[in-house]
């Protein structure tokens, strides 16, 4: 049975609708990324579970058990928000006794967790400092140490690193998975940001206008993403609107162009299909007469993007707008303004149907 | 996250309008009491206060020292707060110290060393109230008039406009009355009604003073005439309320809004 | 500009005619107070003054004073607090914050003798309140049972209060929006009831705010002179009133006296002062 369950959950203010019913089942000690743009309703979505708002319909249950109507102070859970959480008028060390002693945990207690909680974050010797004297980082850790001093039974966590600079962030994240594996917590964690919720989740679910547009492990919302929208928000993705022209061998038009893929075998002929192609598996190769191969589209290099082992390669052609992701090491082979072929793998390229989904509008 | 309001906020809200609404409507009920029978209802208070030439005279009194306050205030005050901006930054604390002063020099205590100090003076400066209450009262006004100019000045970047002024060949004054001016319009208009306030209301100095303002007439006839008093009241509050609203309609939208109170 | 030193000097010259002013018309006279208050009749310098306030029409004007200074500011400042929360807080619609904010600022600055007036058409022996309350709870408010008196100590306690409250919540209103939602959420989470949030994150918080505040109150009240004489015709003893009587009564006697008195309550208003300083800058640290 699931840990943490969320039951067809739905919450509109006024005429905006910020959750049309979303369903989530976690297991204990699981790590659950709500990934999403602004205003796709993930953080409505952890303040139910939290407690600090209602939702008009659905269940939140924990362990079994319904704590829809449980005042946010009963729910024993821990909560670490995006910023300034932090009580000014107490030290790091008070701030993470503050949970304890609401419990009336013994004094003697609360002075050995302490600074156990503030070891393991890594402020050991920060606990008699006041909010204003420490860095973002170093404020959220404590944030983070005093959510957990409760024991909660799920931690919550509403884009704790947004705030922070970028180097912080990899460092803090990769910290806040290895304490919530050496804890063994639910954990619920909000973000915009892709690349950290596949770093560090044991479960993605992209989130847009309200929904879950789909959940799985990082692999595969990476691989195969259900809908255009995951598509083009998990990575970099290459879009190519086709139809199926020959299901027997495979092939799909795009744009007057033939492309042999294999995942479009067995469909109808005039089927409206999307080809996905991710840009690390898209070859390019030098032509200096403009023909297309099959299986190829011709074009000409028209920007490189230095991003360190791979150079990111931009290719216009007519009908062809691709971006291929090219080591380094190659790319004095591929100069800006060359005539380049783009051939698109037959296999491990992924199509989704358009028949019902209208694409939405780029996040 | 609360969709209605609290019931003890609405309590206390209640209580809070309460208290401040029923004094007002007490001195317009009694302010409509006939003199006859000490019940309702007649004009003839107001009517009393109207036709009474000195209600005109001090109104006028005080209107017109208000403006001379103002006057000075700004003729004053405004190069002080630009200048102070501009090339004295580290004048600024002290200025604001200043302001601070007459929380401890109040008008009362200010009022018995003028009085003293000022004893040997002709009597055109001693005995007018343009000469000496308006002197006195410049500096009742310079907390608030200090605390409008210098929000005022804060919220716009005063050395790149002087700088750019004079790069484009501008001299001082016209610097100071076509760039600076302008910009800080509202947070001098904001001072000037406080200072109307102040002035419209200032009772202490001018009565220990022996002067007769506004003010003085009001504790006059409240001295003398029940529900004229009443009439009187009212519409001296009436202007209170009146340059408080102007004060608020000028500052509106604008990032260098002050409010500040004190009593008399 | 020239350059260096020349152009600071000059540059100090733009700040002379306000510091000329303040030093003729406020730190003179306020010298003056100081000095006189040690001076006798016959221009020489005495403690005698001094000595005479500790007679006891004069301690009891102070003591007085204090009392009705202490007793606005704790519950104007009280009453206050509780006003500018119930209309900051959540679920109260905005328009009620802005009411409040403009009323606040115009019954903040109502005072003197109409608001004096005011009070006197409303709790005055045949004040308008005053007869409601006999009218319809058959109680007599001059009657022997609760014997209260516009013109009494308790009278002006109540009238201060009408000013005294605004400006507790003008001065209160900016430090309770301070406290962030974060701070709110994050004790409920951990555990706390509202009472617990409040007593061991929000007042304490709040705490600098509100005796600097308090600090303002009390220091409006114990200067104030024109409401109390509106009420009482100075027959009440406090410090402004008799001050005040040296120039409006008839009394011929020493006016260093007045000095000396005057001088006694600059000594009380720069303690105040001294002690809100240091409550400022504590409070501001916490708003970052």
């Amino acid at each position: 049975m699931a840990y943490l369950e969320l039951r067809e959950l739905h919450r509109a203010f006024g005429p905006v609708v910020a959750l049309k019913g979303i369903n989530v089942e976690l297991q204990q000690g699981e790590f659950l990324s709500l990934l999403g743009p602004s205003g796709c309703g993930k953080t409505t979505a952890l303040r139910l579970v939290a407690g600090f708002d209602r939702p008009d319909a659905g269940e939140i249950l924990v362990d079994g058990k319904d704590i829809t109507r449980v005042s946010p102070s009963k729910r024993d859970m821990g909560m670490v928000f995006q910023a300034y959480s932090l009580f000014p008028n107490m030290t790091a060390a008070q701030n993470v006794e503050f949970g304890l002693k609401i419990r009336r945990h013994k004094r003697h207690d609360r002075r050995s967790r302490v600074p156990e909680l503030l070891e393991l974050v890594g402020l050991g010797d920060a606990g008699n400092r006041y909010p204003h004297q420490l860095s973002g980082g170093m404020q959220q850790r404590v944030a983070l140490a005093r959510a957990l001093a409760i024991e909660p039974r799920v931690l919550l966590l509403d884009e704790p690193l947004s705030a922070l600079d970028a180097k912080v962030r990899v460092q803090l994240r990769e910290e806040i998975r290895r304490i919530q594996l050496e804890l063994g917590i639910t954990t619920l964690y909000v973000t915009h940001d892709q690349e950290e919720a596949l770093a560090i989740s044991d479960h993605v679910a992209v989130m847009y206008g309200g929904r879950i547009e789909q959940m799985g492990s990082p692999v595969e919302m990476y691989g195969t993403p259900a809908t255009p929208f995951v598509a083009e928000f998990i990575g970099t993705m290459n879009r190519l609107e086709a139809t199926v022209v020959d299901g027997g061998n495979g092939e799909v038009d795009h744009g007057g162009k033939i492309l042999r893929v294999d995942a479009a075998r067995g469909l109808p002929r005039g089927e409206r299909v999307l080809v996905l192609v991710r840009p690390e598996s898209l070859e390019l190769e030098r032509t200096d007469n403009g023909a297309a191969a099959a299986g190829g589209l011709a074009g000409e290099v028209l920007t490189h993007t230095f991003l360190g082992s791979t150079t990111r390669v931009k290719v216009i052609g007519d009908g062809v707008d691709l971006i291929a992701d090219i080591p380094t090491s190659r790319i004095e082979t591929l100069p800006v303004g060359a005539s380049v072929v783009a051939k698109i793998p037959v296999e491990g390229v992924r199509l989704l149907s358009l028949a019902e989904q209208p694409a939405p509008a780029s996040a | 996250m609360r969709k209605h309001i609290a019931p003890t906020a609405v309590l206390w809200l209640v209580i809070g309008a309460a208290y401040f609404f029923i004094p007002l409507l007490a001195t317009f009920l009694f302010s409509l009491r006939k003199a006859s029978t000490g019940h309702c209802c007649s004009l003839a208070a107001y009517g009393t206060i109207v036709h009474n030439p000195e209600f005109w005279t001090t109104l006028r009194l005080s209107f017109q020292l208000s403006l001379e306050v103002i006057a000075i205030s700004l003729i004053l005050f405004v190069p002080t707060v630009y200048w102070v901006h501009l090339k004295l930054p580290r004048l600024r604390p002290v200025l604001a110290f200043f302001a601070l002063i007459p929380f401890v020099v109040p008008p009362i205590v200010l009022v018995v060393g003028l009085l003293d100090f000022y004893k040997g003076t002709p009597q055109w400066y001693y005995g007018s109230p343009y000469g000496f209450l308006a002197t006195a009262y410049v500096i009742l006004a310079f907390p608030y008039m200090f605390f409008s100019l210098d929000a005022g000045f804060r919220a716009i970047d005063v050395h790149t406009l002087t700088e750019a002024s004079q790069s484009l060949g501008a001299s001082w004054p016209t610097t100071m009355f076509r760039v600076i001016l302008p910009n800080i319009r509202v947070a001098a208009l904001g001072g000037s009604f406080l200072a109307l306030a102040i002035v419209m209301g200032e009772f202490t100095m001018a009565s220990l003073a022996a002067f007769h303002t506004f003010p003085t007439f009001i504790q006059y006839i409240n001295e003398t005439q029940a529900y004229p008093a009443a009439a009187v009241s009212l519409m001296s509050f009436g202007i209170t309320w009146a340059a408080m609203l102007a004060l608020l309609f000028v500052g509106r939208g604008s990032r260098s809004r002050v409010q500040v109170a004190g009593a008399h | 500009m020239k350059l260096g030193r020349r152009r600071l000097s000059l540059a100090w010259l733009g700040a002379v005619p306000f510091f000329v002013y303040a030093l003729f018309f406020l730190f003179i006279p306020a010298g003056n107070v100081i000095a006189g208050a040690f001076k006798d009749t016959k221009n020489q310098w005495t403690l005698s003054n001094i000595h005479e306030l500790f007679q006891t029409q004069y301690l009891d004007a102070y003591r007085t004073s204090i009392e009705i200074s202490v007793v606005t500011a704790l519950i104007g400042g009280a009453l206050g607090i509780a006003i500018a929360y119930a209309a900051i807080r959540e679920g109260t619609p905005r328009w009620v914050r802005s009411g409040m904010t403009t009323f606040s600022g115009v019954a903040a600055n109502f005072g003197g003798i109409p608001l004096a007036f005011a009070f006197i058409a409303t709790l005055g022996s045949v004040g308008i309140a005053t007869q409601f309350i006999h009218n319809v709870f058959g109680i007599d408010l001059y009657g022997p049972s609760v014997n209260f008196q516009i013109w009494t100590k308790t009278g002006i306690e109540v009238t201060y209060l009408y000013f005294q409250m605004p400006l507790m919540i003008l001065v209160i209103a900016p430090a309770i929006d301070g406290l962030r939602r974060e701070w709110r959420e994050a004790a409920s989470n951990l555990g706390a009831s509202p009472w617990q949030y409040w007593r061991h994150v929000g007042l304490p918080i709040l705490m600098p705010s509100i005796l600097g505040a308090m600090i303002l109150l009390f220091g409006n009240s114990f200067a104030a002179y024109a409401t109390a004489y509106g009420l009482t015709a100075g027959a009440v003893p406090l410090v402004p009133i008799v001050i005040g009587n040296f120039y409006t009564g008839d009394v011929l006697s020493n006016p260093h006296l007045a000095q000396a008195l005057a001088f006694g309550m600059f000594v009380v208003l720069a303690a105040m002062m001294v002690m809100y300083v240091p409550l400022q800058r504590r409070a501001s640290r916490w708003a970052r």
